[in-house]
């Protein structure tokens, strides 16, 4: 058709091959996230004491990654994902009570069930506004809430699951009073799931999240099942969510309607706030801040620590993340 | 009338009391350079919506290939080779030029449904990505945030996605809207590259360029079509210089 297409055609494949580079740059390990692995690999020998504390980090982390991956990366908002940590704590529960013991199984139970609630509610986060999905997602929680408060005869309603017994962790290894089986159990299942999310965000599937959170016009224009896709990571990211819950139920041998609780959907949303949305770390820092913050304070002040961990989320949004890591940028004006 | 590869059959869309679109039916031939041009509030970006499933029509039907696609949802019409570009820009701010090519490009394969490998793992994807950043001159700005590029590129990359689609029929909304003179003939450049087979049709409103590229030339008026015809007997239709051409015609043609 035209005599400029053969030389601009030549030119292409000529040019220095930094598409691949660039490409393999995106999926690469930086030294940091190598030396936040090796971290929580490493935190086991030094720990000591406030294994019980960590474990606690850990938990909240796996279920702040999770959001993240809806919130952050897909730009589902939600304040109700405490739903999804709660069916999970209690299938966990049940599960050892009345089916098996053994900590895995039930793991792998609670999450499937958890996903499986990820996957039925899906639908209600796919129309309407923001505001409409921060409604109904909070609507769900509530009524699984309510639900667990009225099933007492299974859950316990307000007094809680009570003598729930976990088997040995592989057959062998039995959870002990201090905490230290556990504390390796959770911070395994951490590093797992964290390493098999970032293969996730780095893939295709995981780019597509992030393309329709951009923008959903062009991203079904350029052929993307938008839809599928916020079934998809709704899914995963409520199974990962019961498997936090699950973990904390199997390692404190109880499930109460804390788990469900609202406070829950919101702490976990501060947690991403604070440690940032949508590079898959920002939930383990902020769960890291937000739990020591809370011990700091708590332990300083017992009756106002709210106050101050409350004040201090103000001055974070205000000043911004950005600025208030990195004091040496405030002589410089905005 | 075999060759029809798109086709609508009196289309409607009301919005409200008033018919954007308004007993349209327009064929598009295989091969077509097919301009759509109006005055402003013609409904021809509208009619584009309604072709790519942007909109639901009130009344008629579309049929892409002998098939109706009037209920189609816009992604699975993409999917059919029915691909097309916004008038503002609709990009992925937050991605990179790059990973934007390498999205749509892994989408077109069939492969951007996985989860396990890196995107852009794939050679040929790679290959492709690369032949079209260096196409469109995107290749010196592929790693930055679309957000940050200067205007131009990211019209640029803007036309890239849709060419990155491999599209049998290319609806181009203004594809040079808001980019200064000198590059417009860029950008027709890369369009009339396209392989014959693809057909295009056009909105613009540089007739200059309309009557350099097109062949054939729809004029809606009201939401309907008011004439239609090959470019020499469209600017010589004296009904159609008197309602839109006017001045603007006298000095391009």
């Amino acid at each position: 058709m035209n005599d400029a297409a053969a030389p601009a055609r030549a030119a292409a494949p000529g040019a220095p091959a930094g598409v691949r580079d660039a490409l393999a740059r995106h999926a690469r390990w930086r030294w940091w996230e190598v030396a936040v692995f090796a971290g929580l690999a490493a935190s086991w020998f030094v720990l000591g004491e406030r294994v019980l504390l960590a474990r606690e980090i850990a938990i909240l982390a796996l279920f702040a990654v999770s959001l993240d991956l809806v919130l952050g990366y897909a730009g589902i908002v939600s304040l109700g994902h405490a739903a999804f940590f709660g069916a999970g704590a209690y299938a966990a529960a049940l599960f050892a009570k009345h089916v098996m013991p053994d900590p895995l199984v039930g793991l792998a139970f609670a999450t499937a069930l958890s996903a499986l609630l990820g996957l039925l509610t899906s639908p209600l986060i796919l129309r309407g506004s923001d505001l409409t999905r921060l409604m109904v997602t909070l609507g769900v929680a509530s009524v699984l809430y309510e639900l667990a408060n009225r099933l007492d005869p299974w859950t316990g309603g307000a007094d809680g699951l009570q003598g729930v017994v976990m088997g040995p962790l592989l057959g062998r290894f039995e959870f002990d009073l201090p905490g230290r089986v556990a504390y390796v159990y959770a911070i395994v299942v951490l590093l797992v799931a964290l390493f098999a999310c970032r293969r996730v965000v780095k893939s295709p599937f995981g780019v597509s999240l992030q393309a329709l959170r951009d923008n959903r016009l062009r991203a079904s224009s350029i052929g993307l099942a938008v839809n599928a896709r916020l079934v998809a990571v709704y899914t995963l990211a409520g199974g990962l969510a019961g498997a936090a819950g699950a973990l904390l139920a199997q390692t404190t041998g109880f499930a109460s309607l804390d788990v469900l609780d609202f406070h829950r959907s919101a702490d976990v949303l501060l947690m991403l706030v604070i440690g940032g949305t949508g590079y898959l770390y920002g939930g383990l820092f902020g769960a890291v801040a937000f739990k020591l913050l809370q011990d700091v304070l708590a332990a300083w002040t017992p009756q106002y620590w709210m106050f101050w961990l409350g004040l201090f989320l103000v001055a974070l949004v205000l000043v911004g993340r950005e600025r208030l890591l990195k004091p040496w940028t405030w002589r410089r004006g905005p | 009338m075999t060759d029809a590869v798109l086709r609508t059959e009196r289309l409607v869309k009301h919005f409200g009391g008033l018919a954007a679109t308004n007993d349209v039916s327009l064929t598009v031939r295989r091969g077509a350079r097919h301009a759509l041009i109006g005055p402003n509030g013609a409904g021809k970006t509208t009619l584009i919506n309604l072709l790519s499933g942007v909109l639901e029509p009130s009344g008629g039907r579309i049929v892409l290939e002998g098939e109706d696609i009037t209920r189609l949802a816009a992604h699975r019409r993409v999917g059919r080779g029915l691909v097309r570009t916004f008038q503002i820009n609709q990009l992925f701010g937050e991605l990179t030029p790059l990973q934007s090519v390498a999205l749509t490009v892994s989408q077109r394969r069939g492969q951007s449904a996985r989860w396990w490998q890196p995107l852009g793992r794939d050679a040929a994807v790679a290959q492709r990505c690369e032949a079209l950043l260096h196409e469109f001159k995107l290749a010196d700005v592929m790693n930055r945030r679309t957000a940050e590029l200067p205007y131009g590129k990211r019209r640029l990359l803007e036309i890239a996605l849709a060419i990155a689609g491999e599209p049998r029929v290319l609806l181009l909304d203004e594809p040079a809207a808001g980019v200064p003179q000198g590059e417009r003939q860029e950008i027709f450049d890369s369009l009339a590259r396209l392989p014959a087979d693809v057909s295009v049709l056009l909105i613009e409103h540089d007739m200059g360029l309309v009557f350099n590229f097109a062949k054939q030339v729809t004029v809606l008026v009201n939401g309907g079509v008011f004439a239609e015809g090959d470019v020499a007997a469209i600017a010589s239709d004296l009904r159609v210089r008197a309602v839109y051409l006017g001045e603007r015609a006298a000095g391009h043609v």
